[in-house]
């Protein structure tokens, strides 16, 4: 078997890797393919794939985001507060959501106006928006939330005839707009520009400025929004809500072969990759894995996906060498 | 759009950021769905009937979900249910997070769901977050017992409290106010922010000391060590830094007081602030013997364990079904009364110290 053979991509790898894993849960696994073990199964990584999507077109930017779970936090402490004080449902939402644009917008300023690093900019947002949440809420948590809205959060409510629930459905639909705009707009096009070279994209006419403020801002939205179903969802607003998903959110992305420094990466990866995470967190603890060796398999793989692409292009080169080295 | 104008592109942001504020402002004069007063009546209900004199089932598969998988604490409570459950010919086992979030517990109650067990007992991290899948796993008849801390009383039938909370909250101010001679300032030391046990404790312990008889005594802070131990090590030195004056710590987590003690008997406060709490004998004998911490308190978890996985049997052979009243027999522990909202009492906490904590090993 020749690797030059096959040009088996990452992202397809990690395809391939999904649906042979979701084929040995049917295969080996009692209750696996019931229709509430899948509702619940894709349902329980809804706020983390929708986060992994403005990830997704940040990283292929050469940009990181580490505040989306702090934001989730603050967003969800904000919407218990708001519900608690009496304030109606449909009022809260857009408050909420206009919050998490502000965060994004500060995040973005201090990128793109002083210059920072988003690594460390969001390492600093990350403390700020968590710190916020507890503000906020304190140390309880906020609960009874509105039964006319809880119920197209959980994972008791599907499309009728799937086990699709309503987040999930508004992950595919996002995913799409987000893969069409990664893939086939001009903007699409700059962020990878933005992400190999961001001179060059500068001065090839892109408004690198304005597109990574916008980046921000969508993932500072789609953040706060996550937050809000993660509340009904569960039916608790807490201040610790999301606590560590933005690491989750990153590996996804990693896993599904996006490149860390940017330039690279699709987006049917990151979806690959954040499923992946998802299924394989499902099957294995149907199958009592402990937690501890479920930690083990998700830190392997995201080693095997930053390793695999690198050793693949070294192997090749030294075949190409010995190959032109014997022609010679 | 994304051509340069920077003018344009300024009046546009601030034209949007208007319109959502009108927006939000003009659903808010909406009304809309507010909060009402959600009544969540008391523990679950059943149709069935409760049969006293029902034989146990044999073969019963029962799951302990612990609020985290490394907590020794719980460890031994679920290993001792585990070991009660092949007393009557059931089968138990213990799953569980390795954190310990609101979220993490869902996920572990689903799969058992999946998996058909006859009942799962939950230590819960939140009260409300685990409330959706546990009602979905009482729908499909699985039986569903709290113990150590409890969900909201609508989300199971049984909760096995390990001594009442107003007990052991008002106990540990005593035992501290009679080593401090009711005088000077104290401070708490918890798990995290939002483990109902701990909060309940904190409640009566706050409220013993608002009686006139510790108006010499003053609850400076409460700090949060998140049932880690590195945390609350660090929570207690920077407690004993920031208030000099501080006389006596009640840490009403084995975690927590083990850590404090730790941390106590290395430094100059050791003999100086007075530390009570809840710990387990075996990680607090070397401090009872060397002089930091005089006494604690605690039930015996294996009790705990032992009594739950009688109490979950009892519910699933149809003994009983969570009403006030009832009476079912838990092994060797003898027989058990189920109270108000379904709470099951173990009995009352021991203090260990010096005298008697050689008797015991766990």
């Amino acid at each position: 078997m020749k690797l030059s053979a096959i040009k088996l991509r990452w992202d397809t790898a990690v395809g391939v890797l999904l649906v042979a894993v979701f084929i040995t849960g049917l295969g080996t696994t009692d209750g696996f393919a019931s229709h509430d073990n899948l509702a619940f199964a894709f349902n329980d990584i809804a706020e983390v794939a929708l986060m992994a999507l403005p990830m997704t077109l940040l990283v292929v930017a050469g940009q990181v985001d580490l505040s989306v779970a702090s934001m989730l936090g603050l967003a969800s402490a904000l919407t218990g507060e708001l519900w608690d004080a009496g304030w109606a449902f449909e009022t809260i939402v857009p408050i909420v959501l206009l919050v998490g644009v502000v965060g994004g917008l500060i995040n973005g300023w201090l990128v793109t106006r002083v210059g920072l690093p988003s690594l460390a900019v969001t390492i600093g947002t990350l403390a700020l928006y968590r710190g916020l949440a507890s503000v906020v809420l304190g140390t309880g948590a906020i609960t009874d939330f509105p039964e006319t809205y809880a119920k197209w959060a959980v994972d008791t409510t599907t499309v009728p005839g799937t086990f699709l629930t309503y987040p999930v459905v508004l992950f595919i639909v996002l995913a799409a707009v987000a893969a069409v705009v990664l893939h086939a707009t001009g903007l699409g096009r700059s962020l990878f520009a933005i992400g190999a070279q961001e001179d060059a994209a500068y001065f090839a006419g892109i408004r690198v400025k304005r597109v990574k403020l916008l980046l921000f801002v969508v993932s500072g939205l789609i953040s706060a929004f996550a937050g809000i179903v993660f509340t009904l969802r569960y039916g608790s607003a807490r201040a610790d809500n999301g606590q560590g998903f933005e690491m989750l959110v990153i590996a996804s992305v990693l896993l599904g072969g996006v490149d860390f420094d940017g330039g690279k990466g699709t987006l049917f990866g990151a979806v690959a990759g954040v499923l992946l995470i998802g299924v394989l967190k499902n099957l294995l603890t149907l199958n009592d894995v402990a937690n501890e060796v479920q930690v083990i398999v998700t830190g392997l793989l995201l080693v095997a996906s930053v390793l695999t692409p690198r050793l693949i292009t070294t192997v090749s080169a030294w075949r190409h060498r010995r190959a032109a080295a014997q022609a010679g | 759009m994304f051509q340069r104008s920077p003018e344009q592109h300024r009046h546009r942001a601030a034209a949007t950021a208007a319109a959502v504020c009108a927006l939000a402002v003009a659903l808010a004069g909406c009304g809309g769905t507010t909060k009402k007063d959600n009544d969540n009546g008391g523990a679950a209900k059943s149709d069935a009937k409760a049969d006293p004199d029902a034989p146990l089932k044999k073969g019963l598969k029962l799951a302990y979900l612990p609020k985290q998988i490394n907590n020794p604490y719980e460890k031994i409570v679920d290993e001792a249910g585990i070991a009660a459950a092949g007393e009557f010919g059931g089968k138990g086992k213990e799953v569980g997070p390795s954190d310990a979030s609101a979220s993490s517990q869902v996920s572990y109650i689903n799969t058992l769901v999946q998996q058909r067990q006859d009942a799962i007992l939950i230590a819960a991290n939140d009260p409300n977050a685990v409330c959706g899948p546990l009602k979905q796993a009482m729908k499909k008849d699985i039986k569903v017992v709290a113990y150590d801390s409890d969900t909201a009383p609508a989300c199971r039938q049984l909760f096995i409290n390990q001594a009442s909370s107003e007990e052991i909250g008002r106990s540990q101010v005593q035992h501290l106010a009679e080593q401090l001679d009711y005088k000077g300032e104290i401070a708490i030391l918890s798990a995290t922010q939002n483990a109902t046990n701990q909060n309940t404790w904190i409640e009566f312990m706050k409220d013993e000391l608002s009686k006139p008889a510790y108006k010499n005594m003053k609850l400076v802070k409460t700090v949060y060590g998140d049932d880690d131990d590195q945390k609350s090590f660090q929570e207690t030195q920077g407690l004993l830094k920031a208030y000099p004056k501080l006389k006596g710590i009640i840490s009403p987590t084995t975690v927590g007081i083990a850590a404090a003690a730790r941390y106590i008997s290395g430094s100059s406060y050791k003999g100086k602030v007075v530390l009570n709490g809840l710990g387990t004998p075996n990680q607090m004998r070397k401090y009872v013997k060397d002089g930091t911490v005089e006494q604690f308190a605690l039930w015996d978890p294996k009790k705990l364990g032992y009594l739950g996985s009688y109490a979950a049997a009892a519910l699933a052979s149809g003994q009983i079904t969570g009403a006030e009243g009832e009476k079912f027999t838990a092994g060797k522990l003898g027989e058990y009364t189920v109270g108000k909202d379904g709470e099951v009492i173990l009995g009352p906490p021991t203090v260990f110290d010096k005298s008697n904590i050689d008797k015991y090993h766990f």
